[in-house]
């Protein structure tokens, strides 16, 4: 491999924002052929350095090298322009419009539409994406969606393709088709960048690796000598951290049950929810597992409050329906509830600790005949940094200022300490470091143990088989009935994601049936 | 009522329709690109006076036409630059400009109060055609900026659904973050909308001052530049449907005026306070379906968005 | 394309110093533009400068007419921040003034010489409720029908002024008054008494009334109400993250309504005042658009008590100097119009430095190949 030229290189890049060294001095080199990984932790400095490569952002110090020769790379069009493509993690398609819209509107020139969409289908076709061209983006399921925008790259014949987090919306064998797509591209001599966090991919499909860790390079490595748990004490400079789970787990009450529950999507291109059903008991931590988009958000809407249903029995908790209550009411029957957007829904971002322990805790004390007590509400928020280990200068600081780690403990302990009955949680860990994430998933273990029922909506499957006692899968606003998690494995629960089971059959949205691997 | 009178009430809600088409139109743009842009009454009234104070001054009816433009981009100039540039609220400076645009106004047209245009656009009928019954003198029989309307509102429709330029205008609107990801120049297409949005203003008021009132007064627009605003809603953001939409708010206006005319014992404060009622109802009808409202507003209306 | 040698870097947090200095430049910035001004039309920017800004406030009969301009400005802009706190653009409290002002008119025609000393209470209740009224329509279609505030509560202010005509030419006009848009001059108890009446010499001649009470009075209730009641913080929240607020289960509409009576009623105290004060009638043009200045007054004092009584002053002045200039060196009075909208405009500029820094741009790296 040493005799392949290197096709880019990076030396000393450093990129600042405020507050933040995101690349503090990293030098890499990519030779063509090759799949070479990037990997580190969230807030590593991954995402910074990819977007100096794509031209979406300039470094503040060091060089650039492609081909041999030293250059600027001012803005995505000269990436591209040079054989540079990349697929986003937060997909670059514009919904409202189609497929070949939304190459066309990238492309230099006038562009022929029937002219290119001949084009990506003989592209995608080449590598087994299969892309229809003429549909609507916001009809496609994430996995279509990924497979647009790698043909969109591919049309350029790309040089050096990369790809951030690609795997984070796919099923495990979607994964897989993916693998096979990549392997195809770099035995054609394209260099591939390979962004991601989760080690087993790394081993299965990169040839070499760069261990980032803090905005700089740990180590260049070569993946097939290393293992997963060496690969972790790289990435985090010690041994990984795993949750201590109780096996003598007794089935409590039925605390939560969901019988039936239906509702239309409320935004243009949401998921409507079809006939949901599923019993969360004291004492269990239930996972749903899924690819987001499939009705996980309107579902946490009907779980929470934030919109009501007519049926108000199709949601009880504790025998109580709770269907036509708003999230504040269902919180004084003791359901909390931990949303996937910290900062704007979880809590305010201009606002200081203190006020957010407000937001959802007020019924402690802090407010009396219409005045708030901002002594009770300090006190509660200096609580929740003490129990839950929350790195934040005081009750004062803002919370856009916590670290994402940081913020999601202190909204955790926001919730925990309020006492609840049934405890939602979505994406607990999304953007989360290792070690917070090790923390909030203990501390929702324990939760659990002193008898509280959870119900935990993730994307990251090893996450939900790591902390959850059954796992049900959302697909096409239908949920799969749960299954005991040692009965089940990732390549059921896998299939399950892309709409494979009983009930779903036949109804499943098209988006959901497509996304099955060919 | 009866056929004969039915050819005035026409002709009248097709001229109380045109400035509201253009001004719509131009702010149609605007809003597609993602911007929100409150203040177009402010530029109407920038536009008026500007086309009146030509007219005024000896200039021909091209100049004053043109001047009026300038004068509507000028304000949509400063209005992009505080919120596109300079990242303010898009609603807060819309109504800085609304305010400013009927200041600097009423202070550039002290002078000209109470004085007629000294040349007005005059009816340009199509042979035949403005023959025909009811319809023939309303829309065959229109004056420049008329037709001109007529055929921008096609233009527009081909440039936003048949050119590459407007499926990268929609893109922006729908997400700048996605467009500057894919290397488009959010701020500068953003900067073009916003601009036509004042030009189009600007024809609007030169139409009030120069083509239908042939008069200049403080606040001559009389918050017309507000009832485009709810016409774009009206239309969803279509320039087809903006049409029907501006004849529908011209009917109402030319409707207060037959009562009048026919005798009917209604106030004149009544009468003139239709347009504005009807807007109200009309807003509230079209926005009870939210969801049909989502899916055809431009995704990013009204949020800022720092390209750097 | 050209690049600005300087370019907007974000901050990590927004700069409170930037918070307090910007309205500044603003007004420096609006100064030195009306220098200009004042210069293109012949007169000396100094001179022109004094007359209207010094003149205006060198006398106690000046800081009487201050006080009787800012006093209203203030108590609309005051309800106009509660609601814009909550993200809520109430721009019709100038209709909602005119209500006001009509349904205390009306307690004052309907017992002309009859009324007691409850009269004006009556009457500063009834406004309140006008203006409350007025603003609930916009509040029932933006809760019922989700149509939007903004050209709402606008629309609504075209046919306030229309109504406002309609009674002083028709049912309400004075048959004294030779068929001028008047309605009859409300009796004593109708009206606002002046502090000169009972004040002693030095008040002599000011018109400034114990209206001003009211809003001296809800200056601190205002700051109670956004800083400390559970309310406030609950339409802090909802104008901050609409979100959050919905994840918290603050109910969306009755913060819609909170903010939109608020605004209502104060504007609507705020004709009472007008129409029981210095005009003592209602006619067909008595307000010089209060209503409008005082979103100017609500953002330029950043939504904050304290800032909106400084603003209100300042925009009362800008009024006092147009009048000013207007006796003294003949200029138009639409020039506090376009001071105005050039203030607010400029503030909305000068913001920007809150939240982003300028840094000079770094000249393009050397030996770099540039890329087509």
């Amino acid at each position: 491999m040493s005799e392949t030229p290197t096709l880019l290189s990076l030396s000393g890049i450093i990129k600042r924002y405020p507050g933040v060294v995101a690349c503090d001095g990293v030098s890499l080199e990519v030779k063509a052929g090759e799949i070479h990984a990037v990997l580190g932790e969230n807030g590593a400095g991954k995402s910074t350095l990819m977007k100096v490569i794509y031209g979406v952002t300039q470094p503040d110090a060091g060089t650039l090298t492609w081909k041999g020769e030293q250059l600027t790379i001012p803005n995505p069009k000269a990436a591209r322009a040079l054989g540079v493509g990349m697929v986003f993690q937060h997909f670059s398609l514009f919904d409202s419009i189609t497929v070949v819209e939304n190459v066309a509107v990238a492309l230099p020139g006038r562009v022929d539409l029937k002219e290119l969409s001949k084009r990506i289908s003989e592209v995608s076709e080449r590598y087994g994406l299969d892309v229809n061209p003429w549909r609507p983006v916001h009809d496609l399921s994430m996995g279509e969606r990924q497979r647009v925008e790698i043909t969109r790259c591919l049309l350029q014949s790309p040089k050096l393709l990369i790809m951030d987090e690609p795997t984070s919306v796919l099923t495990p064998q979607a994964v897989d088709q993916l693998f096979e797509t990549l392997r195809q591209l770099r035995d054609e001599g394209t260099a591939i960048l390979y962004i991601s966090h989760k080690l087993d991919e790394i081993l299965k499909l990169c040839d070499r690796a760069t261990i980032l860790r803090d905005g700089k390079v740990v180590t260049e490595t070569l993946p097939r000598e290393e293992t997963e748990a060496t690969l972790a004490q790289k990435m985090i400079g010690r041994k990984f951290p795993e949750c201590r789970r109780r096996d003598d787990h007794t089935e409590g009450a039925i605390v939560f049950e969901v019988a039936g529950l239906s509702l239309e999507a409320d935004t243009p291109f949401g998921t409507s929810l079809k006939n949901i059903s599923m019993r969360v008991h004291a004492g269990e931590i239930l996972g749903i597992a899924g690819i987001s988009g499939n009705g996980q958000s309107e579902l946490l809407d009907a779980l929470a409050g934030e919109r009501t249903i007519n049926d108000k029995n199709a949601i009880q908790l504790n025998g109580i329906a709770v269907g036509q209550l708003n999230p504040l009411q269902r919180r004084v029957l003791g359901l909390t509830y931990v949303p996937e957007d910290r900062l704007g829904s979880g809590a305010v971002a201009s606002m200081s600790l203190t006020h957010n322990a407000l937001l959802t805790a007020h019924r402690r004390g802090m407010v009396r005949t219409g005045l708030v007590n901002f002594r009770a509400a300090r006190d509660y928020a200096g609580r929740c940094i003490r129990e839950f280990q929350v790195k934040a200068p005081g009750t004062e600081a803002l919370a856009r200022n916590l670290s994402g780690g940081n913020l999601q403990k202190f909204i955790l302990g926001r919730e925990i300490a309020q006492e609840p009955k049934v405890l939602i949680l979505a994406q607990p860990t999304w953007g989360v470091d290792i070690a917070a994430a090790a923390a909030i998933r203990q501390a929702v273990i324990d939760l659990a143990a002193r008898g509280v029922a959870v119900l935990v909506i993730s994307e990251e499957l090893s996450e939900i088989f790591e902390i959850c006692d059954r796992i049900a899968v959302m697909a096409g606003g239908r949920l799969a009935s749960p299954r005991p998690v040692s009965e089940t494995n990732a390549a059921e629960i896998g299939l399950l994601m892309s709409g494979m089971f009983e009930g779903a059959a036949g109804q499943a949205t098209p988006a959901a049936v497509s996304a099955v691997p060919a | 009522m009866n056929i004969d009178s039915l050819t005035p009430l026409f002709a009248s809600a097709v001229a109380a329709a045109i400035p509201l088409l253009l001004a719509a139109l131009g702010e149609l743009v605007t809003e597609r690109s993602g911007v929100l842009n409150l203040g177009v009454e402010g530029m109407m009234l920038m536009g008026g006076v500007t086309a009146f104070i030509v007219v005024a001054s000896g200039g021909g009816l091209v100049l004053a036409t043109l001047a009026a433009c300038c004068a509507g981009m000028v304000a949509a100039l400063m209005f992009a630059f505080v919120t596109l540039t300079l990242q303010a609220s898009q609603v807060a400076a819309g109504l800085a400009l609304a305010i400013l645009g009927s200041g600097v106004s009423a202070f550039l047209g002290r002078g000209y109060v109470g004085n007629p245009a000294k040349v007005s656009f005059s009816e340009l009928p199509i042979p035949l055609l403005s023959k025909l019954p009811i319809v023939g003198p309303a829309l065959f029989s229109m004056n420049a900026l008329g037709y001109l309307a007529v055929i921008l509102t096609a233009a527009t429709t081909w440039f936003l659904y048949r050119t590459k330029s407007g499926l990268i205008l929609r893109s922006v609107g729908e997400s700048p973050v996605v467009a500057q990801s894919l290397g488009l120049q959010v701020i500068r297409i953003r900067y073009l909308a916003t601009l036509f949005g004042g030009l189009m203003a600007g024809l609007a008021g030169c139409y009030y001052a120069v083509a239908q009132f042939k008069m200049w007064q403080e606040g001559l627009t009389s918050g017309n530049g507000w009832i485009a605003l709810a016409l774009v809603v009206f239309a969803s953001w279509r320039p087809v449907r903006l049409m029907l939409g501006a004849l529908l708010f011209g009917g109402v206006t030319a409707f207060g005026l037959y009562l009048q005319a026919v005798g009917v014992q209604v106030s004149a404060f009544a009468l003139a306070s239709l347009p504005y009622i009807a807007t109200v109802v009309v807003l509230a009808v079209i926005s009870r379906d939210q969801r049909a409202l989502r899916r055809n507003a431009p995704t990013s209306l009204g949020q800022s968005f720092f390209g750097m | 394309m050209i690049r600005a040698p300087w370019r907007l870097v974000p901050r990590t947090l927004p700069s409170p110093r930037m918070r307090v200095l910007a309205p500044m430049m603003a007004v420096a910035l609006t100064v030195i533009f009306g220098c200009i001004v004042f210069a293109s039309l012949g007169l000396s920017p100094l001179a022109a400068m004094k007359v209207f800004l010094i003149e205006p406030i060198s006398t106690i009969n000046g800081v009487s007419e201050l006080l009787l301009k800012a006093s209203p400005m203030c108590l609309i802009a005051l309800g106009l921040a509660v609601g814009y706190r909550a993200n809520v653009w109430n721009i019709g409290g100038e209709g909602q003034m005119y209500v006001g002002g009509i349904f205390a008119s009306g307690l004052a025609i309907y017992f002309h010489e009859r009324g007691g000393v409850w009269l004006l209470p009556a009457m500063v209740v009834a406004g309140a409720i006008g203006g409350a009224l007025w603003a609930s329509i916009p509040a029932v279609l933006k809760t019922r029908c989700h149509a939007n505030e903004i050209l709402v509560s606008l629309m609504l202010t075209y046919v306030a002024d229309l109504l406002v005509k309609y009674l002083v030419y028709g049912p309400w006009q004075d048959p004294a008054a030779n068929n001028f848009p008047l309605t009859v001059a409300f009796s004593d108890n109708a009206q606002f008494p002046m502090f000169a009446a009972f004040a002693g010499d030095w008040l002599e001649g000011t018109r400034v009334n114990v209206s001003l009470i009211i809003t001296l009075v809800a200056l601190p209730v205002a700051w109670l109400f956004m800083q400390r009641t559970f309310a406030g913080y609950q339409l802090t929240v909802a104008g901050l993250a609409p979100s959050a607020a919905r994840y918290a289960g603050f109910s969306g509409p009755a913060a819609i309504w909170m903010a939109l009576l608020i605004g209502g009623a104060a504007a609507g105290v705020a004709g009472v005042m007008e129409v029981a004060g210095p005009l003592g009638q209602l006619n067909d043009r008595w307000t010089p658009g209060y209503g409008f200045t005082a979103i100017i007054v609500a953002t330029l004092g950043r939504l904050h008590p304290f800032g909106i009584a400084l603003a209100s002053l300042l925009m009362a002045l800008v009024y006092l100097g147009g009048e000013a200039v207007q006796i003294s060196l003949q200029l138009p009075k639409a020039i506090s119009l376009v001071f105005q909208g050039l203030l607010l405009m400029l503030l909305l500029g000068c913001d920007v430095l809150v939240n982003y820094r300028l840094e000079r741009r770094r000249p393009a790296a050397t030996a770099a190949v540039e890329i087509k």
